[in-house]
């Protein structure tokens, strides 16, 4: 695993007080910006990533070399444009890509391993907090997410609602479902069955969960696409054979696609962070932390807000950005809410998709 | 009281006239937003927007506006009372599921509320129904009965009844044929558009 911070970090020079009452005593921040800040600060975005994703968001990943997240959408001239604004991208709290997380050493020098503190997304948003801070912004021109990331900007705009001025969230809730919950837990005991995951502690030896975190991964990746996309994508065509093998090798394209997927995504991720990030987002209802009344979360805000679905997104279905809207609505927040149209379920935020382009320009601008 | 962009419709042109500077507005059925764009730019208003068609809220978003996707039937229940000063129902009052229910919405979500609408009770309109023996297709309603969105065609009087039932005090009202204004007198003839601001 590499931890090793690449990009810029800040180191938090308070104790960071997390949702559980523990304290995190010494948690960093890496982050990547991109384009300039003004003299008055006011033209930074901040984009959170997903599960995931990590703050490469419009620079080439370290590990893969593949180009940044989300460079179809920020950089010169694109709808969220770096020749106009100041873009940060920060790794979050609990992931393993320079911020504090598992595997970061603790202050006995060993690594944290299960001793890291379960965190919240509104633990993650209070590190995010910090960094501003750090970076003397004391008002975001705008906070953008997709999925985790929307749950992230969510959390900022009703706990910090001085914070930003907009709030873009795309394909994403304001509340983990139990369906959402179960699709994380068997990808958290996947992780745990493997030997290899040794109750946390592999940092020091040589086997790692990468199966039981592969699984997690081909689990989940699933969730990401829409069964028309699947079927389009793979249908049930065979993979390097002319018929069946009457084994157990992945003999569909879709498995061989899966493998792929699960295997590469261990090469750039810890499953201890797996576990403590899916677990944040689990926790998250934004209305139980607000007396049960998700409107009441947002009462008083002057942010602008716009929710982003897509109609075949079935992981976080439309049906919650309206719960959202509505709440936003009986709030009397400034909010606009479009469910785009796209073939490929929840993984669309992140695919080519001209509308969202126009309507994350037009409403970042 | 400033004068609206002439790029906009009559009826829409007429309410933009007419609602106070620094508004808040909800428009609903907002379209592209053009009146919203007119009561944001020349009012000052806080305007807001609710449009069924995803392919126009995509529009309105990308030029700034807050609009939301939505369904005027369903979707106005979360607002708050009197979260405006106007609800603006232009030319969707004849495609509502339950006009009288959406009136009730407007009048409780604003304090003011416009209504425009096609007259159906224009002449044309009645000539070619006695004359034809068809649906009327005519100018103001230029769709077929088997495609169009206008599933409670109403009238002037109609309205009138109607606003009555509610208890909404009609504050003033607008009438409107061959794109201009022209006068209240037998307007449930001449008109084939009307425009209604209505209070509670």
């Amino acid at each position: 695993m590499n931890t090793a911070p690449v990009s810029k970090v800040y180191p938090i020079p308070h104790p960071l007080p997390l949702d559980s009452g523990q304290v995190l005593e010494g948690a960093q921040v890496a982050y990547e910006t991109y384009g300039t800040l003004a003299a008055d600060k006011s033209n930074a975005v901040l984009v959170c990533h997903a599960l995931t994703g990590d703050q490469y968001l419009a620079s080439p990943h370290p590990i893969t070399g593949k180009p940044g997240w989300w460079e179809r959408m920020v950089g010169p001239g694109k709808p969220i444009d770096t020749n106009r604004h100041f873009v940060i991208c920060a790794n979050v709290i609990g992931s393993c890509m320079g911020s504090s997380g598992p595997a970061s050493l603790a202050p006995d020098g060993e690594p944290y391993a299960m001793r890291f503190p379960v965190i919240t997304i509104r633990d993650m948003v209070r590190g995010l907090v910090a960094l501003l801070d750090g970076l003397g912004i004391e008002k975001l021109h705008a906070v953008v997410g997709g999925s985790m990331g929307g749950m992230q900007a969510l959390s900022l705009a009703a706990n910090w609602p001085e914070r930003a001025a907009r709030v873009l969230v795309i394909a994403s809730t304001a509340r983990h479902s139990a369906q959402n919950i179960a699709f994380h837990e068997v990808g958290r005991q996947a992780i745990m069955a493997d030997p290899a995951w040794a109750g946390g502690d592999y940092y020091a030896g040589e086997a790692k969960p990468d199966n039981g975190l592969a699984v997690a991964r081909m689990a989940a990746h699933i969730t990401y696409l829409s069964e028309a996309g699947l079927t389009e994508k793979f249908g049930r065509r065979l993979q390097d054979r002319e018929a069946k093998g009457f084994g157990f090798d992945a003999e569909f394209q879709v498995e061989s696609y899966l493998r792929y997927q699960g295997s590469g995504f261990t090469r750039r991720f810890d499953a201890n962070s797996y576990l403590y990030i899916t677990r944040a987002m689990d926790y998250f209802d934004i209305a139980e932390e607000h007396g049960g009344k998700l409107a009441d979360a947002f009462a008083g805000t002057q942010a602008r807000f716009c929710i982003v679905s897509f109609d075949t997104d079935w992981l976080y279905p439309t049906a919650e950005s309206r719960h959202v809207v509505h709440a936003l609505n009986a709030a009397g927040a400034k909010v606009s809410f479009v469910e785009l149209s796209a073939p490929h379920g929840h993984d669309s935020f992140l695919l080519e998709h001209d509308q969202l382009d126009r309507v994350v320009k037009g409403f970042v601008e | 009281m400033t004068s609206p962009a002439a790029s906009l419709r009559p009826d829409l042109a007429a309410i933009a006239a007419h609602v106070a500077p620094g508004s808040r507005v909800l428009d609903i059925g907002c379209g592209d937003g053009a009146l919203m764009a007119e009561l944001e730019s020349v009012s000052g208003c806080d305007a807001r927007g609710m449009e069924l068609d995803g392919a126009l809220v995509e529009r309105c978003v990308s030029r700034g506006l807050s609009v939301v996707q939505g369904d005027a039937n369903l979707d106005l229940a979360n607002y708050p009372d009197k979260a405006f000063d106007y609800a603006i129902l232009s030319q969707t009052l004849q495609t509502a599921t339950r006009p009288d229910l959406i009136l009730d919405e407007l009048l409780r979500v604003g304090r003011r509320a416009f209504v425009s609408f096609p007259n159906f009770a224009h002449w044309r309109t009645r000539t070619a129904l006695l004359l034809g023996g068809r649906m009327p297709v005519t100018r103001a309603l230029p769709v077929s009965w088997y495609e169009t969105e206008n599933i409670h065609h109403v009238t002037v009087e109609d309205f009138r009844d109607l606003a009555r039932m509610k208890g909404a005090r009609i504050e003033r009202a607008w009438f409107f044929a061959n794109e201009k204004q022209i006068g209240a007198p037998a307007a449930n003839w001449r008109a084939e558009f009307a425009v209604f601001e209505l209070s509670r």
